[in-house]
């Protein structure tokens, strides 16, 4: 076993849709088609079935893990699953349709590669289908497939799918979204997504897994504008490595190139790159989403929380901060003037927010200036200031620099997620 | 130049990426460590993320007093090549002490007295954060848990009180008495450790490979024959060629019949197997919730 022979790339995908649309079925049909399903595994929601008096076995219980929601027959959290083609390496975050669990949509979204979004062709596009496909804009997924499922009720009608196709095509012309592919599928009965239907002569596109496989997601990442946030200070301490002062992290954009110039925030100095480390060895180049240690020339004294950027290239340093949240907590927005933690790349600060511009209607995607109270699930724009210079990039540019989250400092809780303008 | 990561590359990144996460927000972190694959895997991790200082936190392991003598041979041989500190917590003495019944019968194991004594383990330590090798795709439960998991002052998982966890950003803040589960390679798969480990070249206990020992069948898995585990008088035992794909304790772990005796081996087989990891671990059998139940009482 060498270091060739592994050569997949990771895809992260996101599925939401209302809990009627059967988007565990079509996962359950994914892992299932693809042999990634195990025979215990198999037989264990065989029998469940069984026990249950449900007709046939119901892969959907494959993704219902928790005591409750096998009970009520929902899928309440996130559940990450896992399969693998000779080609890619997936992970699906699975997410659930009710409203009350944005949150964990929102979750499973932040880091996805591609949103499925899947539509019941009997009912077109409803509520649900509004909400998540404008989260999927909101977090910048860059790439959405639209399965249009159950054909096999509506008689593997075109007809219909077409008409669904525009109706979301006319939508989602006022979101932001970079690429959107549709697939008619039946995931009950496995047309389209694994393999090609012989009841949709009329479709010529690709199946969903043969999308999977081949999406191009090699420029995903922002690989011009080099972010490195400093996560950790490496001092061994020890004779060997007397004087070694690494800055260990993630690169969040950009690249880094060993004798490379470059300005460090906040401070404003200047150094150059001595030394990309990594345990198995020094290395000439780095690149998201690499994990590295980082020297510089000067004896200088950076801490976590600082950032490594090119002179030429910097990110907006600034206290004022302007952007999109979604609200998850119980407590509505403490507002005006609510105190937050905020924790952006690697830093924390203590934030106020200083204003609601307006919340948004998902539906219409209408700007509502009047009602400005924030709760959960709620979409809005606001103004806040921090204690301390962030050093920001717009969401739309890099989704690692341009995003924070919001702490309550009382309850410890996560309580927003927040996309910077 | 391809900017390109393979997958395994990839998660190695995360991986290191939530291990200095954990060393940076919390103030006595503690590794716990079992012995087996993913735990190895774990403290590789940990040396290549804070290279080239020491792992910065200790080694716990909570030791059933039923492991296989080459597990605990082969912990010790680890922790004395990285200089890392090692607290092993007893259930044995747990036992002796009375902070926990043993089972009896047939079916006993000291699966379930873990949780105890590592729950003691932490208050001893005023541990504030535990890294474990869980794995999502290990079982159900395990499937919906974060990477910075939050545990009450009891220990107790809450599986519908957990925190979002968006883009790199991992919320570790609790108050007094709370701490964390962390989970580095949630993401990674059996047969992803499995590829790096041969990839990197990781030393394993010899359990992982084919080899010789005396079983016997009961519910359709092998178990070993020793004299920790009541035998029926149906149960005869026989020798055969086999090797542990999970390694629990020797009550609770099946094994394999293989002939896998290295990783190249083990590797194919493992991508053509019918069967989960953790199929043969009775300890996840005792009921359809069984993960989902111990979590909630503050197992790892």
């Amino acid at each position: 076993m060498t270091e060739q022979l592994v050569d997949t790339e990771l895809l992260r995908f996101s599925t939401a849709g209302s809990v009627d649309d059967g988007k565990s079925t079509l996962i359950g049909r994914l892992l299932y088609d693809s042999k990634s399903i195990f025979e215990d595994q198999y037989e264990q929601i065989k029998a469940t079935s069984e026990r249950r008096g449900e007709e046939g076995v119901n892969l959907a219980l494959l993704t219902d893990g928790l005591k409750s929601e096998r009970e009520q027959g929902i899928t309440i959290d996130v559940a990450y699953r896992y399969f693998a083609t000779p080609k890619r390496k997936f992970i699906i975050a699975d997410t659930p349709g009710h409203i009350q669990y944005t949150r964990n949509m929102v979750t499973g979204a932040s880091t996805a590669n591609v949103a499925l979004i899947l539509i019941d062709a009997r009912n077109g596009i409803v509520e649900q289908t509004r909400r998540h496909s404008f989260i999927s804009s909101l977090l910048q997924i860059p790439h959405i497939v639209v399965c249009i499922n159950k054909m096999d009720l509506v008689d593997y009608d075109e007809e219909a799918y077409e008409s669904i196709k525009n109706e979301f095509s006319g939508f989602s012309s006022k979101l932001d979204v970079k690429d959107i592919h549709f697939i008619p599928i039946s995931a009950l009965n496995g047309d389209n997504v694994v393999d090609r239907s012989e009841n949709m002569a009329w479709y010529e596109g690709q199946t969903l897994m043969h999308y999977l496989e081949n999406v191009h997601i090699g420029s995903d990442h922002n690989f011009i504008d080099t972010r490195f946030p400093v996560q950790h200070v490496i001092r061994p301490y020890n004779d060997d490595y007397h004087d070694y002062r690494g800055y260990a992290g993630r690169l969040a954009g950009g690249t880094i190139r060993k004798g490379d110039e470059v300005l460090l925030l906040p401070s404003g100095f200047k150094s150059k790159v001595s030394k990309i480390d990594t345990f198995n060895g020094e290395i000439e180049e780095a690149y998201p989403p690499m994990s590295v240690t980082i020297l510089l020339e000067n004896d200088l004294d950076l801490s976590r929380g600082d950032m490594i950027v090119r002179p030429n290239n910097a990110p907006e340093v600034t206290q004022d901060v302007d952007a999109m949240i979604c609200w998850f907590d119980d407590d509505k927005m403490k507002s005006p003037r609510g105190r937050y933690t905020l924790r952006h790349t690697t830093q924390e600060v203590q934030c106020l927010i200083k204003e609601v511009k307006y919340t948004l209607d998902i539906n219409t995607l209408h700007r509502n200036q009047e009602d400005l109270e924030v709760k959960m699930n709620d979409i809005a724009r606001i103004k806040i200031r921090t204690t301390k210079p962030l050093f920001i990039d717009e969401y739309r540019k890099n989704r690692i620099t341009g995003s924070f989250v919001l702490v309550d400092e009382g309850s410890n809780n996560t309580v927003a997620a927040g996309m910077i303008i | 130049m391809k900017y390109q990561l393979s997958h395994l590359r990839e998660l190695e990144a995360e991986s290191i990426y939530v291990m200095r996460e954990v060393a940076a927000q919390f103030e006595k972190p503690v590794l716990m460590f079992s012995g087996g694959k993913d735990s190895i895997m774990m403290v590789h991790l940990a040396a290549k993320a804070f290279f080239p200082a020491r792992i910065p936190f200790p080694l716990l392991h909570v030791d059933t007093g039923h492991n296989f003598p080459e597990t605990i041979k082969f912990r010790d041989k680890l922790v004395a090549s990285l200089g890392a500190k090692l607290i092993v917590g007893s259930v044995d003495e747990a036992i002796d002490s009375g902070l926990v019944r043993e089972e009896k019968g047939f079916n006993a194991s000291r699966n379930a007295l873990q949780t105890a004594v590592l729950l003691e383990e932490l208050e001893k330590g005023k541990f504030d954060a535990a890294l474990g090798g869980a794995r999502r795709d290990e079982e159900k439960a395990r499937a919906k848990e974060r990477f910075f998991s939050h545990r009450d002052e009891f220990g107790q998982w809450d599986p519908k009180n957990q925190r979002p966890e968006l883009w790199n950003l991992f919320n570790g803040k609790k108050h007094f008495g709370e701490h964390f589960r962390v989970f580095p390679i949630s993401n990674w798969t059996e047969l992803d450790v499995w590829q790096y480990l041969a990839i990197e070249e990781v030393e394993l206990p010899s359990l992982y490979f084919a080899h010789k020992r005396k079983v016997f069948e009961r519910d359709g898995t092998l178990l070993a024959d020793t004299p920790i585990i009541q035998r029926k008088e149906s149960e005869q035992v026989v020798e055969k060629m086999v090797r542990c794909r999970t390694i629990g304790d020797m009550t609770c772990t099946g094994v394999w019949e293989s002939d896998a005796d290295d990783l190249d081996k083990i590797i194919q087989e493992v991508s053509t197997t019918r069967m989960t990891e953790r199929g043969g671990r009775t300890d996840d059998k005792r009921s359809e919730t069984s993960m989902e139940d111990r979590k909630k009482k503050g197992y790892f």
